[in-house]
């Protein structure tokens, strides 16, 4: 293949990598921005929805459309379940403390691990995709599954932000972020708040696990890529901002799409790294993120 | 009515309210005067649960305040314009009502009667607040409090910054929820803000209510404004 073919299957693989990136980083960014607190096992909750999802598709009967249905419904749902348990039994009880949460976290991160590691084992579980539709350009074939991946990510993103921008509840959560104190001043009872956005975190990233585990197989340790990855996006697009989170997110995923096409994937790690450590000196609330009062 | 009886507050460990007690009388206006630092704005904090109070009890109209989760505290209709406005700046002008109206499900002939009171606001529903000047700030702060449909106003260092042209439209503003039967309290540093408007005066001090006496006899008698302060 010559350079052009190569540029355009880097850019359409890099923006697949985006798309679901843009929504495990929005469940990051949500908690981080509205909750002050550093979630370090939100990558188990990616690893652990893709594991359901794997063992969900294997129990419904019916074909791989209709498991990759189920497990986008109830994976989701199960790992928003352990998300309220967490915030109810662990970071209420130790009062949000951001430092108390990171330690809290890192110890959760290695339960769920060894939990997913116990239950299903050490094999990577492939999931079939739910349709087989190849899209023929002259130069080569490219799965149709991966542009219903970027689609849908792209409709969550787009409902992730009507909700915020559009409803009641989006403006409870964008005032608590804000100015906590003066949104409790205002009868909105945080705490609540909080349990909501934790929740809702933990079930957008189980949702991009369900979205790419057809494309990645699912495995107990893959969690700390997209937990790391999403921490890069969320530092450079800004703390709770979706507009933030997906531009940080499509040159993220762009970009580690061409230059690991080109170059290499280590070097596409080191220039994520360096745009953090930028961004962090030049303008440490992010592109688009608002300082908390 | 509401009442204040022996509360203590601190922060960490340093105590900032000692046996601070205080009642509010139905539809007066009562200031709170003293100086920076005196525990003014903590007072305002403990009623509204931001602060909570180890000891004593806040009561308004039988109801203990102390025992409320702090965001029930505003559904029993306080509302609260903290010091510097603290508006979500972010979000519109709107968008900041909205949030006083979801706190008691007021109706839009709340939202009209707080329009009505502040009309440049109308005008300006969909700007951002940060965007806005000084004193429009203000009016949205006490818009936003207002559409709580409050039967108490606290209010901390209102005029603070203001041009005079706006303070006394804050004035007028005060006067007439007065008017509407609403008990506002309000807190200030300086004594002249406060005597045109108040009914009576809490002097604080170091935490503590070192006397209260009606506004009309403080400006008749400047003297016993002195033997409180000495300003």
């Amino acid at each position: 293949m010559s350079f052009f073919p190569h540029l355009l299957l880097a850019l359409l693989e890099g923006t697949v990598a985006a798309a679901v990136l843009a929504l495990s980083a929005l469940g990051l960014s949500l908690v981080f921005g509205v909750m002050r607190i550093v979630n370090v096992a939100h990558g188990e909750f990616f690893m652990l929805g893709a594991m359901l999802a794997w063992w969900i598709a294997k129990m419904v009967p019916g074909g791989p459309l209709a498991g990759f249905l189920a497990a986008l419904m109830l994976a989701p749902a199960l790992v928003g379940l352990l998300a309220f348990a967490t915030e109810r039994l662990l970071l209420r009880r130790i009062g949000y403390d951001p430092e108390a949460t990171i330690v809290a976290t890192i110890g959760l991160m290695f339960v769920i691990q060894q939990l997913a590691l116990s239950v299903f084992g050490a094999d990577a579980k492939p999931v079939a995709a739910p349709f087989t539709y190849r899209i023929a350009f002259p130069w080569f074939g490219f799965s149709g599954y991966k542009l219903f991946v970027v689609a849908a990510s792209v409709a969550l993103l787009l409902g992730a932000w009507w909700v915020l921008a559009r409803t009641r509840f989006g403006l409870i959560m964008r005032v608590t972020q804000f100015d906590r104190e003066t949104a409790t001043a205002f009868g909105i009872p945080v705490n609540q708040v909080y349990a909501a956005v934790f929740v809702i975190g933990a079930a957008l990233v189980a949702v991009s696990a369900v979205l790419i585990v057809p494309i990645q197989q699912a495995h107990y340790l893959m969690g700390l890529d997209p937990l790391l990855m999403s921490f890069i996006v969320v530092i450079i697009g800004g703390l709770g901002s979706i507009r933030g989170s997906v531009l940080a997110a499509l040159i993220i995923g762009l970009a580690d799409g061409v230059i690991s096409m080109f170059f290499t994937p280590t070097l596409a790690s080191i220039i994520a790294t360096l745009a953090v450590a930028l961004v962090l000196v030049v303008r440490p609330q992010g592109l688009f993120g608002v300082p908390a009062r | 009515m509401l009442q204040i009886r022996d509360i203590d507050c601190y922060y960490g460990e340093a105590q900032v309210l000692k046996s601070f007690s205080l009642a509010a009388e139905p539809g007066e206006i009562l200031c709170l005067l003293g100086r920076n630092g005196a525990g003014k704005t903590t007072a305002l904090k403990a009623i509204m649960g931001l602060v909570r109070s180890r000891r004593g009890s806040i009561v308004l109209d039988g109801t203990e305040l102390t025992s409320l989760a702090p965001h029930e505290v505003p559904r029993r209709g306080i509302g609260y314009v903290p010091q510097g406005r603290r508006l979500f700046s972010d979000a519109t002008v709107m968008e900041n009502l909205r949030v006083g109206l979801m706190t008691r499900h007021s109706g839009p002939q709340v939202l009209e009667h707080v329009l009505s009171l502040f009309p440049i606001l109308r005008e300006r529903l969909g700007q951002r607040a940060g965007t806005m000047s000084g004193g429009e700030q203000q009016m949205l702060a006490m818009a936003r409090a207002l559409c709580i449909d409050p039967r108490i106003l606290l209010l901390d260092e209102p005029t603070e910054g203001l041009m005079p042209s706006m303070i006394e439209r804050i004035r007028q503003s005060v006067l007439d929820l007065k008017a509407h039967g609403v008990t506002t309290i309000l807190v200030e540093q300086r004594v002249d803000a406060v005597l045109p408007v108040a009914d009576r005066v809490a002097f604080v001090e170091n935490g503590r209510v070192t006397g209260v006496e009606p506004a009309a006899l403080l400006a008749a008698d400047r003297r016993l404004i002195d033997r409180y302060v000495g300003i």
